[in-house]
Parts: C-alpha cells; structure tokens; sequence
C-alpha cells in the first residue's frame, strides 16, 4: 500500500511515543501518506488505521479536522493562500484575485489543467512576511507581490 | 522582515548559523544547564530562580511560569511530561518561528533544564503545522544536541535523561489550546479538554505534564546562567525580561523585536518603521487577533507590558501586534476575525459551534450592505452568550474581538448598516 | 464528605462527585444533553450550565466537581440565562421539523426548549443541512437534527468496544458519522438510538409507523438470550410496534442488544400461525381448536396403547415459559414417561447422573463487571451473550485479566489476557492442561481418577499462562460457553471446568443459553431432574425415534444438535404435534400445528441464567385464534384424563412448579458429584465448528427482517484455514458440499488463518445448514 520509504519514515515517528501508543504518530503517518499519494484515499486511510492499530473512524476525525491532509483529489500543486488580517492588511486579497484569474478557478478549486489548486488558508505563523502562501503544504512563499507569484507558477509548471 | 536582537533570546541572531549548535555553545550555550547538573541543584532552588525573574508565560494568558512548575507533583510514581507549545497560530503571532528557526537550541535548553526540575524524562515539542521548515530546523537541532550529548541518556555524563521528540501539527489553530494540544500528540483530534483537571494532574497520555510556550522555554536558560534577578531588572516588576513582539500590519518594516518589557510603544512602532509612510495610524491590535482592538490614541500611551495594556482595556497576549492604518475598514477587519475563529472552531462545544458562525454570517451580512438595525446589539448579545460558556478559551477570543469592536468602532458599522457601504 | 448546597438544600457527598451527581441525588434536575451517566464526561452541550458561587462563569453541572462548602443555583437568572443562551445555540441549526420527527414527544431538546427556548428565533441566516448516512438496516439518520453531543461516538467507544461513530471535520461543519460508506455493525447498536437526545438517530424498523404519544407501554422479559433483560414493549392495537430498555442495574443496565430490541419484527410476521390445521390425506386444513385438540389426545391415547408411553417424546425450547415447561412435563410423566427434553441443542448427557441441580451462571450478573480474572471456555460471547460481553469488557477496562479457550479467535473488542484457540477436538485436552498446571502452581494433588485420565497430558504455554493469569486476584470466575454446552464432550469440558475453578478459588458458571434454560431445569422438562420420572433426553429421542411427539416451541431442524437425526425421526413418527407461533418446517412433518402464544401474548415466567424469576403478563391479545400454551397444555391434560390440570391462571401454575418462597436453595447448582471425565486425547478428524448465529437462535429473531439484513445474518460460509484448504486441494472462495454422514449441504469456502487447523467453521441452526449433522460433529469437505 505505501512504499517501504514511506514506511520507514512512520516507524520513526512511531519511535518517538511510549511504545503503546501508535496512536500518537497519525498525524506523521498521514503526512507521509499524502506526501506519496497526493491525497488520502479511503483505502491510505484504512491502511494507516490498521498499521497503527486504532479505530478506521478514528483516523478519519484526524484527516477531517486538520486542514493540511487532502482527502479528496487535487490538482498537481496546492497552493494555500493566508488571507487572515495580517496578511489582509498587506495585500492578500489583491494576490487572491490575481491569482484566481491566472488560474481561472477559485478558493476550493481546481484550474482546468489540474495543475493546480488554490486554498484559503488560516494564519500560518508566519505574518512578518505577509502576504503569504504556502506551497504543497511544506514550502512557504512571503512578501508576494503578483510578479513574485507569476515566477512561482512558472516555476512549478 | 525584520529581525531586531536583544539580550535574552536573540542575543545572536546576527551571527552566520546562529541556529547551529556550535554558535549557541560559543556563546554561552548550554552552560546553564551543564552548571544545575555538574551543582545537582534543586528543583526548589530552581523553581525559585524563576519564580524571582517573574517570567510570565509567553503563550498569551501571561501565567507566572514559576507557579506553574511548582503545580507538578514532585514524587510521582510513572511518566511525567513536558510539551512546548510551538503552535503558534494567532494571526499576529509569528515569533517562536524565529526562535526555533534562529535559536533553536535555547529551546532545547530550556526544556532539559524544566524536565530536570520537573523530574520528567520525555518531552514533546508540538510544531505549527503551516511551517514545515521549522520543523526540519528543529529535527536537525534536536539530532545535533543529542550528539552532542545535551539530550538523551546520561546528559552531560550524569544520570540525568531527558528525551525530546518534535511533533509536527498539520493545520488547527486550536491545538495551539494546551489541552487540544495534548489530544493532538495523542493521535486524535485537537478538542479541548474541560478543566479540571489541569494538565499537572491529567496531562499527557493521562500523566502530569507541563506545558510551557517556545519563548517562555527559551527565556529559561538566560534566567538560570544569569540569574532570576537579572532577568526581572531587564523588565520591570511583575513583567520580567525582554520580549519578543511581533510587529505586522501597516507598518513600514514588519518583524520581530525583542525589547525589554515596559517598553514604550511608540519605541516599538519607531523600531517597526513607523506606519506605512502617508498614512496615518488607527487602530492596534496589541496581542494577537483575540486581544481587544484598541484605537491609535489609546495605543500610543501604553507601554508593551502586561500590566500597561491591560489596564488599556485590551492584553498583551503573545506580543503580536497587528497594526492599521486609516484605510482600514473596521467592518470588514472583524468580518476577517470572526471568519477565522468560526473556521477554527473545533466544533466540541455549542456556543462556540453555533455562535461563531451565527457571528460570522451577521457581521458578513452588515459588511455587505444587508445589515439590519437590530444587529448590533444581536451581535453583542450572542458574543456575551459565547463568552465564559466554552469547554476552552477559543469562545472568549471569538467574542472579544467583536465586543471590543463595537465599543470603539461602533459608529463605523452603524454607517455600514444606515448605508449599506463603507465610511473609509 | 463534603458538604454543598444546591438550591438551598443541603447534600453530604464523597469527594469526586459532580453537581449533576449531587443535583441527581436530591430529586433536582439540571438541563443537560451530553451527560449520560454510563458514558464519560464530554460537557460539550453546556446546557447543564449553572452558577456557583464566587465562579466568574457558569459552570457545567455535569463536570464540574463538588468542593466542600459550594453554592450552588440551578435556576438562579443567571443560570437560566446561560442555558437559555445554549439553548437558543442548539435551535438555530436545527429543523423545526418536529411534526414528522419520530423522536416527538420523546426528545429531550423538545422539551427543553418549550422551558428555555425563545418563543420566536432571533436567527435569520441559512440552517445548516447535513447529508443522510447509510447506518445499516436498524438505525435511521436525521442527521441535519443532530446536536453533536457526542453520545453516540463515546457509546462506541465504551461500552460497545468499538468506535464505529465519529465527528469527522470540524466546527459547525462537523458532522457525526460512521467511516465512509461503512454501515454500524455492533451488536449493541440500537442503543445509540435511545441515546441520542434528538431525533438524528431514530429506529429504521419503526420509522414513521407511529407516534409515542399513540402507544402503550407494557413492561416484559426477553425471551432471547440468558440475560433476561427488562423490556418496555409499545403497543398500539394491539400490535408490538416497538421494543425499548426497561432500566435494570442489576440486569441490562439501561441497554439491550439488538436482538431484543429488534427481534419483536419476528412477532408480527407473516408466517404467524393463527389457526389450529390438521393435515389430512397429505393437505393441511384450518381446524378449529376442539377438533385439533380432540385429534390430538386421540391420537396420543391410541399411541400409547399400542406402543406404550414411552413410545411418546416431548421436545421444547427453553424459551418456552416455565409454566409452559411445567406442564409440558407433568403431561408427559401424566401420561406415564420422562421422555422430556429441553436441552436440543446439547450433545452430550453424560452429566445427567451426576449433575446437582440446574446449571447456571453461578453468580450475579451485575457483579461481573467487578471480576479481576476470568476464563471463558466455548463461547461464542458477542454474539451469544451480547450484554454479558458488555460486562466483561467492563471488567477488562478495570484491569480484569480474559482468557479464552475456544475454536474461534472472534474479536471481543477488548484485551484477552492469554487464549487458546484450538480445535474443538482439543478443547478437553487444553483444559486439561490448565487444570494440571494449576495443581501444580497451587501444589494440590488431583484426585485419582481425574489423574489417570490426565496422565499424558503435556502443559503448553498457552495453559500455563492461563492458570498463572487465574490465580491472581481475587474475583475469578470460570464460565462455559454455549459452545462449551453444545460439545460432543460436553461432560468431560464440565467436568475439567468445575476442577479448574475449585483449582483457582474461582465462581463457576454456565452461560445460559436462552431465556429459560434456568426455568426448564427446575420446571422439570429435562428427563434427569431427581423426584421426577426419569425418560430419554432430546438425543437419546431422535436416535431412537419414537412413535409420537410433542413439539413445544421447537422447531427441531434448527434447534437441535443434530437436525439430520432429528429430521430422520420426525418424519418416520406416526404423529408429531407442533404448538407453534409459526407455520415452520413442521409443515413437512407434522400433522397438527396449534398456534401458541410467544412471550407478548402471554403471561408467564423466565428464570435467568443467574436465577432471576421474572414473571410478566402478556403485552398484546394473542393473534387470530392463538392460545397460550399453558392453556392449551392445561385442556390436553384434562382431555387426555392427567390429574391435576385444573388451573385457573398461569400465577397457579407458577406456584406449582416453583412454590411461593423463591428459589430453594441448591436448586442452582453446576457442582457434580462426581467428574465425568473419559478422555484427554486429541483426535485429528476433521471437526465442524457449528455455532448457532445470533440471528438464528430462537423462532421470533429468525423471522424478524431488520435484523436478517445485518451484516451478522450473512450466508454461512465453511472458513477454515487455508493450510486446510490447500490440503483438500480447495481454493479459498469455491462452493464445496459439506457432508456429515448421508447429510449434506453446499457453500462457499473461506479461508481464514484465525481458525485452528482440523476444523471447519460452519453455523448450524441456519435454513442453509440445517440438512447437516451435529454442530461439532465429524465433516468431510469436498469440491462442490
Ligand atoms: C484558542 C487558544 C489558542 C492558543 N494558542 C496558543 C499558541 O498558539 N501558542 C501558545 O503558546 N499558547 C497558546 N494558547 C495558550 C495555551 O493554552 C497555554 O496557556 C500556553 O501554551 C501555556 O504556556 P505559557 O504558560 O508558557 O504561556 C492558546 C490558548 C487558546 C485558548
Ligand atoms: S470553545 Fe470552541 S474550540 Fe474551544 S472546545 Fe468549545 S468548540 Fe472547541
Ligand atoms: S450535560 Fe453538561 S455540558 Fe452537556
């Protein structure tokens, strides 16, 4: 179901908590899932419940309340624009709507192409930098200005 | 952004690396911790230490971290834990960022000191999720003590052991709440507990724990290597030490500062640039998105420490302050807020589930030209109603924000409401 | 103590109690949702908000704890003002769409808000709509009403083992519901719907067919399994429409399994018999009740002229009443035999001899949960004993130790300490092992004759761990399973039992199978009860087949041990009487049905597997022409001339079969006064596991067509390992015959590495199955 890399890396994260409790590398264990499929399958999600021993529901509530996991299909790169006051006050709803027309779909979309698709996101902690967004969830983007989004998404063609 | 240094826990964020081991060591690191275990100090003297530097916790409620300690049962049979709160996820708020991404082994210090008075012996340090840079910074950080034998069996060659495993998050500024926090590192979702019991009694996995913020931690090893008194006296009385703020908004240079509490804000503001250059300031939001709003006027003659803001009307929280200018729309910067915490709700208990939407929609509604006359005071009742009802203190930032606006700014949504536009 | 006052009156409690506990005590009720006083403390809904005095906020009644010296106002104008504020919270996402809600007039939200709900809703926005879930065929979803209390969820995870139930995402968009496209599936299931405050989670069989103000409440007993829980049956002309808990600590707490709350389909089923019919020249007619009950002593009269008495048998099922039982039996030694039997299921009598007195549970049920080390051996627990593996797992959360000897390696949905999954060819063997090694551990020689048997018995791991685990603590009990009770080796697994436990200081018990099994021993429809005639039991009738029987409630091809031979001796019978509620398989065999009331038609008695005497009358009028049994039994009697039928109520049969002091002592016994102990050795013929479905295993729940479209009345399947299956050269998934002798049936073959090689899992008492032989008796498996 998951590589033996993807594997490895959540035994390693199993090894950080007191040996009955599993549990406690969900969230790890999902990243990892994700990071290999894209998203979260109900099968990844099975998977993960069962190699960690707890209930498939259980692991459903984390998936679900965690804004980070995918569980449905997306487009090629995600791309979660902070639009929260900080980022408000620098010019985050400019970024949306310029970023919106470039890739012709909205919040909660995907563009036509699949390449990508476009969230709202919350505070990341990180409003110095404002505006910001981040990028697949593991690569942060700050003082955005439209041209420094248009050379992002050239870069990640 | 800015980065401005000072003596505590910036004190060496202008050198090449400052987040490698070995600049940490060269100045000064891990001596703290290497003099409590090489003295054998006690806990009780410890305790002491920082009970005298009247550090305050640094998460936002400002509790005296001393007390806090000395609530963790001392002679306990089992595991005890210690968790740091590193998820940092109130708009406004982006200073234990820094501090793991520049300084990540004050940190690491100031943990091993508490798990060495608190008697615990595995700690977690539970990660923002939206910055996944850091967490790598720290898992590197984390390798590199334990190598060096700072973390680990035997500490120092003594029989002290202490090991610290970062946990990352993955998206719910609720786990930010000590108690969701503790529920998330159980593998489930981020829903506060009631209290109490408290984290000292049933913390972590059931056992007594101490939870403590990124910066609270990393102020630790400063108080111990130089003295409670020391750190008090960078302060003032009953706010010891420096500070992390975290400037953003409409100023000319956003950043983190660090500056000794007590610090004039107007200091501060000059520090951060100044408003963004033609305009002219309005309003401050002094402690991150949940701390009341409080009009330029009132903001400029405060200076940044709890008992200053406070007595303001609004709280220092975590140091965040979120600046705005005269083109701000105060409808619409509460319309953002409201959205935040009704997006953030996690949903366990009613009035912050019901209401936070119900506020959302309502303030939504004024800001597009539909709002009715009533609303207002619908408004404030339902955030009386939110406030002091929930399981855990998100109802109360959810319901402040909005009573603060309308106490300061309640002109500006009675336009929007006889007008069905804006007055800025 | 500690004292508090709670609207002026004052209450001493022990500390670690809360103001809803204290409120509780005193008769004051606080608002609340959430709180259930089974389930853990969520204090999500903050209806139960009060003020207390020197706090700065209202705090929740349901966790906040008591400190010494408190003040507290439930119904002060700041606590009504808190809970108005919650209330008016719940109502605003909520429909108001109580006129078709089942749950009117009995949801706790409705109710509430009439006291603290605004007459008019200050919220103007968009109500929320939430999408319906597929919860299986018991459980109908509303969910848009739910109210995320959470009951539902923290049920799954306490008290039924197993979270099925969640709230997935977060904040107003949470929602409660299973895993996706997963059905629930616990045998406790129904539950959830009485606990849901609101009408999210109502009854799928009941939806829509009444309102509650429009039905009756009658109290009654389930006539299911050996528990005997209390039920509330809901009557509205004269038809079950609905069965709900009647709240016992001692018994069912305030749960029931599925099976007693959805079982009452099977009473309103087509296939009731409402008539009396005679077959005659091979065609049944409706008869009247004169001229089937003449037909019927005529015929006995002639039998037993001809061919003796004991050319007659009785068969009944113990979930017959005991006056019923009673009479059945006087009947038959009336008419001048013991053959009476109750026990179909059962294989092996060996015991009869020396059995002291009616096999039961040996202790109290409510004080199982309190057990610290237990030992189950032949059982099939969840689905046998769906409340009693309730109460176990309620053990095991307190650090009780469960160990398991039995063929199946079922999920209990708790930890097993140590088990033994084993054939059920081995099942003596490894009890016998743990006996010997609790004589060795606690140094006590074995008596003579149970050593010789054991003399090449060799300890296993598996035993040693178990007879360690056993010693420990304090409360022990040992209980058979109905498995166990079904064995072929029966007394030999009775026998290792009852030694184990007096090895380990432990309570020894057997799981009652069904409602009466208690109440038919000392009923006396058993053929070896002292001071009463003695005569064949149930196997002994259908290997030697008898000229004539009585069939009381039975429904032989699925309720005995070995349908093959009791179909054989059924159809070879000159005549079989069937008192039946339903028309059944007796069609084919019988030449006179007479229709009999179940349990809701009736009055009668149970006695439960812990010695509980539970009378109860009947709930609706009996169907068409049905009569109850005892009635019929008391006219037959008379017809045929037995002395002393002359009751005028079944309260008078009662007193007769169980005089009017209770339950005498020693009448409960599993003690025998000698063991019965013949074999120690394994054979390794290939064995039947034959365990009766839960669905199946008496005549109401086999026609109840809710619980027949669960997952747990899927076909049976033959499962057994695959090593198994690759030595009989099958591959996992074919349709194979299974045969027992000339008997045969044909399914789909599984593979399942669970099961101990040597045996193939295979439900008995199924239309599927019931061509077959013993439940755990000799198969071959082929390619089909
Ligand atoms: C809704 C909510 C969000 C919070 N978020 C944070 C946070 O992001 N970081 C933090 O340190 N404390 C946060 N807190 C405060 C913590 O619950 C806790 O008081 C703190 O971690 C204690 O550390 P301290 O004593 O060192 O401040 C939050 C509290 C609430 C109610
Ligand atoms: S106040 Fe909000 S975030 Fe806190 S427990 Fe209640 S619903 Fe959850
Ligand atoms: S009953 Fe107390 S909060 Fe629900």
């Amino acid at each position: 179901m998951l590589s033996p890399d993807s594997i490895a890396q959540i035994d390693y994260e199993i090894a950080k908590y007191p040996v009955n409790q599993r549990q406690s590398a969900v969230m790890s264990a999902l990243r990892i899932a994700q990071v290999e499929k894209g998203w979260l399958s109900t099968e990844t999600m099975d998977f993960v419940a069962d190699y960690l021993g707890m209930p498939a529901i259980a692991v459903y509530e984390v998936a679900t309340f965690y804004n980070m996991y995918n569980t449905a299909p997306l487009g090629r790169h995600k791309i979660t624009l902070c639009t929260n006051i900080s980022c408000a006050l620098m010019g985050a709803p400019e970024i949306a709507e310029h970023l919106k027309e470039k890739l012709g779909c909205g919040f909660g979309e995907t563009s036509e192409d699949n390449r990508f698709t476009l969230k709202e996101g919350e505070c990341m902690g990180a409003c110095g930098d404002a505006p910001l967004c981040m990028i697949n969830n593991h690569r942060m983007e700050g003082f955005l200005t439209p041209e420094k989004v248009d050379s992002i998404l050239e870069e990640l063609k | 952004m800015v980065i401005k240094g000072g003596e505590v826990i910036f004190n060496t964020v202008h050198l090449p690396e400052s987040w490698k081991l070995s600049t940490y060591v060269a100045n000064g690191g891990y001596a703290a911790l290497r003099k409590i275990l090489s003295e054998k100090t006690s806990a009780e003297t410890i305790i002491a230490e920082v009970k005298k530097s009247a550090l305050r916790g640094r998460g936002g409620a400002g509790f005296p971290t001393g007390l806090k300690w000395s609530f963790m049962p001392r002679h306990f049979d089992g595991d005890k834990y210690l968790v740091c709160n590193s998820d940092e996820g109130e708009p406004g708020t982006f200073k234990d960022r820094d501090i793991m991404q520049l300084n990540p082994h004050a940190l690491i210090e100031g943990m091993a000191i508490a798990a060495y008075t608190l008697g615990t012996r595995r700690g977690y340090n539970y990660i923002h999720g939206e910055i996944w840079e850091t967490y790598e910074r720290m898992e590197a950080a984390v390798e590199e003590a334990k190598a060096a034998g700072f973390l680990g069996d035997n500490i120092c060659g003594t029989d002290f052991s202490f090991h610290l495993f970062n946990h990352h998050g993955y998206g719910a500024y609720i786990c930010g709440e000590e108690t969701a926090l503790l529920e998330s590192i159980e593998g489930k979702k981020g829903q506060p507990r009631f209290k109490p019991p408290f984290p000292a009694s049933f913390g972590l996995y059931g056992k007594p724990t101490t939870i403590n913020n990124t910066e609270t931690f990393a102020s630790i090893p400063y108080i111990i290597r130089e003295g409670g008194q020391k750190f008090l006296e960078l302060g003032k009385p009953n706010n010891g030490g420096t500070k992390l703020f975290s400037v953003s908004g409409h100023v000319n240079r956003p950043g983190n500062f660090e500056v000794p509490m007590g610090t004039p804000f107007a200091e501060l503001l000059e520090m951060a640039g100044g408003i963004r250059d033609g305009h002219t300031f309005k309003a401050c939001i002094p402690g991150g998105s949940s701390t009341p709003v409080l009009p330029a006027e009132i903001m400029m003659q405060c200076t940044m420490d709890y008992d200053s803001i406070a007595k303001a009307g609004s709280a220092l929280g975590a140091g965040s302050v979120i600046i705005m200018d005269e083109t701000v729309c105060m409808v619409k910067a509460l319309e953002r807020l409201s959205y935040f915490y009704f997006e953030e709700s996690c949903g366990q208990c009613t009035p912050c589930r019901e209401g936070t939407g119900w506020l959302y929609r309502v303030i939504h509604r004024i800001e597009h030209g539909q709002g009715r006359p009533e609303d207002l005071d619908l408004l404030s009742d339902v955030a009386h109603n939110i406030g002091g009802r929930t399981i855990c203190g998100l109802g109360d930032a959810a319901a402040m924000p909005v009573q603060a606006m309308l106490k300061h700014y309640r002109h500006e949504f009675e336009h929007h409401i006889e007008h069905g536009k804006c007055m800025v | 103590m500690l004292e508090i006052e709670i609207d002026g009156n004052k209450i001493q409690m022990t500390a670690g109690g809360t103001i809803m506990e204290a409120a509780a005590q005193i008769g004051i009720y606080i608002p609340h949702f959430c709180y259930h006083k089974k389930l853990s403390i969520a204090a999500n809904c903050r209806m139960c908000l009060v003020q207390v005095e020197k706090a700065a906020k209202p705090l929740p009644a349901c966790a906040t704890p008591i400190t010494d010296g408190m003040k507290v106002f439930t119904k002060s104008d700041y606590a009504v003002k808190a809970q108005k504020g919650v209330m008016e919270f719940l109502l605003i996402n909520h429909p108001l769409d109580c006129p078709i809600c089942d749950q009117g007039g009995e949801c706790s939200l409705q109710d509430l808000a009439v006291g603290y709900g605004g007459s008019s809703s200050r919220y103007q926005e968009a109500k929320r709509v939430v999408k319906e879930k597929d919860l299986g065929p018991l459980v109908a979803t509303d969910m848009t009403r739910c109210i995320h209390c959470t009951r539902c969820v923290r049920f799954g995870q306490e008290i039924a083992g197993i979270m099925e139930m969640g709230q997935v995402g977060r904040g107003e968009h949470s929602e409660i519901m299973p895993f996706i496209s997963k059905t629930i599936d616990s045998e406790l299931s129904g539950n959830i719907i009485d606990l849901c405050p609101v009408g999210a989670l109502t009854s799928k069989p009941f939806r829509y067919t009444a309102r509650s103000w429009e039905l009756s409440r009658r109290k009654s007993v389930s006539p299911h399994d050996g528990l005997g829980s209390n039920l509330i049956v809901q009557v509205k002309d004269s038809r079950v429409m609905r069965v709900l808990p009647l709240e016992n600590e001692a018994v069912n707490e305030c749960w029931l399994s599925d099976k007693d709350r959805f079982a009452y389909e099977g009473l309103n089923s087509e296939q009731r018999l409402s008539r009396p019919m005679l077959k005659q020249d091979g065609k049944w007619l409706e008869v009247d009740w004169q001229t089937a009950l003449e037909y019927v002593a005529n015929g006995l009269k002639q039998i037993r002229e001809q061919h003796g008495a004991d050319s007659i048998g009785a068969l009944a099922t113990s979930h017959q009443t005991v006056e019923e039982l009673y009479l059945l039996q006087k009947l038959m030694r009336g008419l001048g035999t013991g053959n009476v039997d109750s026990r179909l299921a059962q294989a092996d009598f060996r015991l009869d001899a020396s059995l002291q007195g009616a096999p039961w549970l040996g202790m109290a049920v409510a004080d199982i949960s309190k057990l610290q080390r237990v030992l189950v051996i032949g059982s099939t627990l969840r689905n046998d004993h769906p409340l009693l593996a309730h109460r176990l797992r309620q053990a095991v959360k307190h650090g009780a130790q469960l160990n398991l000897v039995n063929p199946v390696d079922d999920d209990l949905l708790t930890k097993l300490a140590n088990k033994a999954i084993v054939a059920p060819q081995a099942m003596v063997n490894t009890l016998a092992q743990i006996a010997l090694a609790l004589a060795e551990a606690t140094q006590t020689e074995l008596p003579a004759a149970i050593k010789a048997v054991l003399a090449d018995v060799t300890v296993g791991a598996a035993a040693r761990a178990i007879a360690a685990s056993l010693t420990g603590a304090e409360r022990r009990a040992v209980f058979l399973g109905n498995l166990a009770q079904h064995h072929p080796q029966y007394a030999d697994l009775h026998s290792l039992a009852e030694v184990i436990a007096r090895l380990a200081g432990a309570n020894f018990g057997c799981l009652g199978e069904s409602a009466n099994s208690v109440g038919a021993y000392i009923a006396g429809a058993v053929p070896s009860k002292s001071g009463l005639k003695a005569g064949m039991n149930a196997a002994a009738m259908m290997a030697t087949p008898r000229k004539a029987y009585l069939l009381l409630g039975a429904e032989p091809e699925l309720d005995c041990n070995d349908p093959a031979a009791a179909m054989h001796a059924l159809q070879s019978a000159d005549m079989v009487v069937a008192m039946s509620a339903y028309k059944h398989s007796a069609l084919e065999y019988a030449d006179v049905l007479l229709p009999i009331a179940p349990f809701s038609e009736t009055s009668g008695t149970f006695i439960s597997t812990e010695g509980r005497v539970q009378s109860f009358n009947g709930t609706v009028k009996p169907l068409g022409e049905t009569r109850p049994a005892w009635k019929v039994l008391r006219v037959l009697g008379t017809m045929l001339g037995v002395k002393g039928f002359d009751y005028d109520t079944s309260e008078a049969v009662r007193q007769d079969a169980l005089g009017s002091n209770g339950l005498a002592a020693g009448v409960l016994n599993n003690s025998l006064s000698g063991p019965v102990l013949q074999s120690a050795a394994i054979t390794d013929t290939l064995t039947r596991v034959g365990e009766v479905p839960m669905y199946q295993a008496d005549a109401i729940v086999r026609r109840a067509a809710s619980l027949h479209s669960t997952r747990a009345a899927a076909l049976p399947n033959a499962s057994m390992h695959s090593a198994l299956l690759a030595r009989l050269g099958l591959a996992d998934g074919a349709m194979v015959t299974v045969r027992q002798g000339e008997a045969r049936a044909v399914v789909r073959a599984l593979a399942d590495d669970h099961l101990p090689d040597h045996c193939v899992r295979l439900a008995a008492a199924h239309p599927l199955t019931a061509t077959l032989g013993a439940m755990l008796g000799e198969v071959s498996v082929e390619r089909a």
